[in-house]
């Protein structure tokens, strides 16, 4: 190839490992990539703008659908971020129970990351490994609430039900299972020859650039700088559980690999304590006139009858005033800004998507570096367009 | 020279481990499911496809009044309501828009009657639009039918309702 001479070359929307519709136009110098511009919104929905035409509560399955691979923690976040600018507090096992989801969330998610880029690396069997463990998460899905994907199980102010009479059994199950998985993974993976000559020292970026894109999560940590929101700003009772929080010290795929993994282990000790420590109580908070009140109640109690109908029909009128609550997804930082407008549905909702802010930094990840490691750097960024796009 | 060494050792003594995952797995069981003949039941509380229920002696226990569509995210549901024999108010209409919907199951947990569920169902393609509309004909349940009616309606409120079923 003469030189000066560069190529300009489309990959995506419509590529395998894009995982999704990102499309991105890339500009090349034989195998080097000398500019990369991501084209992103091919999967636009509008999500804000729909939450922002619904009553509160009704906004609540839209978020199942951002990052469909965390359902529980967009659920979480935007209960939270309500839960806040309504002042409602959550009895003690409704908190427990959501980090227990949260993390059996972030397990799921980092399964498929780690299954997808395993293949887009060229290792096949990965995915059917990791889509195995993932299963036995999904099956709580279902159990909970019903969906194995969108599951819209926690709400505002509690649960949807009451958490299933086998939860335990079926999480217990699942502790027992992954940690044999994750075994097989890192046999598989960490020290395998090709995989590292695939990860290590491609997609760097540095502690400073990080936080100067305002990464978050394992593109974060995978760096070496120390931010994780369950530690930082604890949520929903993080703080009562006993975790660690691993660091990269490159921050090239490979760190970021190892970050995953790691995290994992991290989640299912989180899990552990959590389904040993699961208080008794109730699965909602009591508020009338905000919170639905229990099924039960409904077909013997007048007053909670007519709660009921007023909740469904017009929602609560939540007050002026806005706040921003961050959750720790799987992929980031997930944060929602909501701002209450004295009506029953908010003015504005803006939700910061881990996945889009990440991906910001794909030029700076690629260029420079050969063409086949683009398909590493996304990988390795996890992105979801649902969330990307919104 | 570090770094090949270790990348030899990688090779001869690391990279067997992973051989040895994919050699054990000869010999399991497969985990996937022969699927269009074998299917996993799905839990108590799937959120399938709607159906309506009755009382015993067979009239609907939709009311028509409207919660199910007012709880409804996507607005998937559209009614009519009108007087039976006994003037008692019932749906003369009741439909739901299967593409429009997106299974949250707000509607079953709004309904004050135990009239609407979310079934099992989740094998209902079509090919054609029109026929995602469902009526009230094609969701009631049967009348009379097959298994024991108390029974069964207990069981799906108690899904709903969330009370924990120590004795099973
Ligand atoms: S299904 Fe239930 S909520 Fe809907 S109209 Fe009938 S009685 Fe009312
Ligand atoms: S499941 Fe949800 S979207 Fe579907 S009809 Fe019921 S309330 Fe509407």
């Amino acid at each position: 190839m003469s030189a000066g001479k560069t190529v300009t070359l489309n990959m995506g929307p419509q590529h395998p490992s894009t995982h999704g519709v990102l499309r991105v136009v890339l500009e090349l110098d034989g195998e080097r990539v000398i500019k990369a511009t991501p084209v992103i919104g091919y999967l636009h929905t509008g999500i804000e703008k729909t939450m922002e035409s619904k009553l509160y509560y009704k906004a609540l399955p839209a978020t199942d659908r951002m990052d469909y691979l965390s359902p529980m923690s967009n659920n979480l976040g935007y209960c939270l971020a309500v839960e806040k600018l309504m002042d409602i507090d959550v009895p003690e096992k409704v908190k427990w129970a959501r980090v227990c989801l949260a993390e059996l969330t972030r397990i799921k998610s980092h399964l498929v990351w780690l299954g997808t880029h395993a293949l887009d690396l060229g290792a096949m069997s990965m995915l059917l490994y990791a889509f195995r463990e993932r299963e036995s998460i999904v099956d709580i899905y279902e159990a909970c609430g019903g969906q194995r994907m969108m599951t819209s199980y926690i709400r505002i102010g509690g649960l949807a039900h009451e958490l299933p009479r086998d939860f335990d059994k079926l999480v217990r199950k699942a502790l027992k299972q992954i940690p044999q998985g994750v075994k097989d993974y890192e046999d598989l993976l960490t020290a395998n020859e090709i995989f590292i000559r695939r990860t290590r020292d491609v997609a760097v970026i540095s502690a400073g650039d990080a936080i100067d894109y305002s990464l978050s999560g394992p593109m974060l940590r995978g760096s070496g700088v120390n931010y994780d929101v369950r530690k930082a700003n604890p949520y929903s009772g993080y703080e009562n559980f006993d975790f660690q929080i691993p660091l990269g010290k490159k921050g090239d795929a490979y760190d970021r690999y190892l970050i995953r993994v790691e995290e994992i282990k991290q989640s299912l000790r989180i899990i552990q304590q959590a389904i040993d420590g699961m208080p008794e109580g109730p699965y909602r908070a009591h508020i009338p006139g905000v919170v639905l009140p229990p099924k039960e109640d409904i077909l013997y109690k007048m007053e909670s009858m007519i709660f009921h109908f007023k909740i469904i029909t017009e929602g609560f009128k939540a007050p002026c005033g806005s706040v921003y609550q961050a959750v720790e997804a799987p992929k980031g930082e997930l944060g929602f800004y909501i701002a209450g407008d004295g009506t029953n549905k908010p003015n504005r909702v803006r939700v910061r998507p881990p996945s889009f802010i990440n991906l910001a930094s794909l030029p700076k990840l690629v260029e420079g570096g050969l063409f086949s490691d683009v398909v590493c750097a996304i990988g390795s960024v996890d992105i979801v367009l649902g969330e990307v796009d919104r | 020279m570090n770094e090949v060494l270790k990348a030899v050792g990688n090779i001869f003594l690391k990279m067997p481990k992973g051989f040895v995952v994919t050699f054990k797995h000869l010999f399991k069981k497969p985990i996937t499911l022969d699927y269009p003949r074998k299917k996993n039941p799905m839990t108590a509380r799937y959120r399938g496809k709607h159906y309506l229920e009755r009382y015993d002696d067979g009239t609907e226990r939709c009311v028509c009044c409207g919660l199910c569509a007012a709880a409804c995210p996507a607005d998937a549901i559209y009614m009519e309501p009108e007087e039976n024999e006994k003037g008692e108010r019932r749906a003369k209409m009741y439909e739901i828009n299967l593409l429009r919907c997106i299974f949250c199951g707000f509607c079953e947990e709004a309904c004050p009657e135990e009239a609407i569920f979310l079934g099992q169902v989740y094998e209902f393609s079509e090919d054609n639009r029109n026929s995602f509309i469902v009526g009230k004909d094609d969701m009631l349940v049967p009348h009379p039918r097959k298994d024991n009616p108390l029974k069964r309606i207990y069981r799906r409120v108690r899904r709903v309702y969330g009370v924990t079923d120590k004795s099973k």
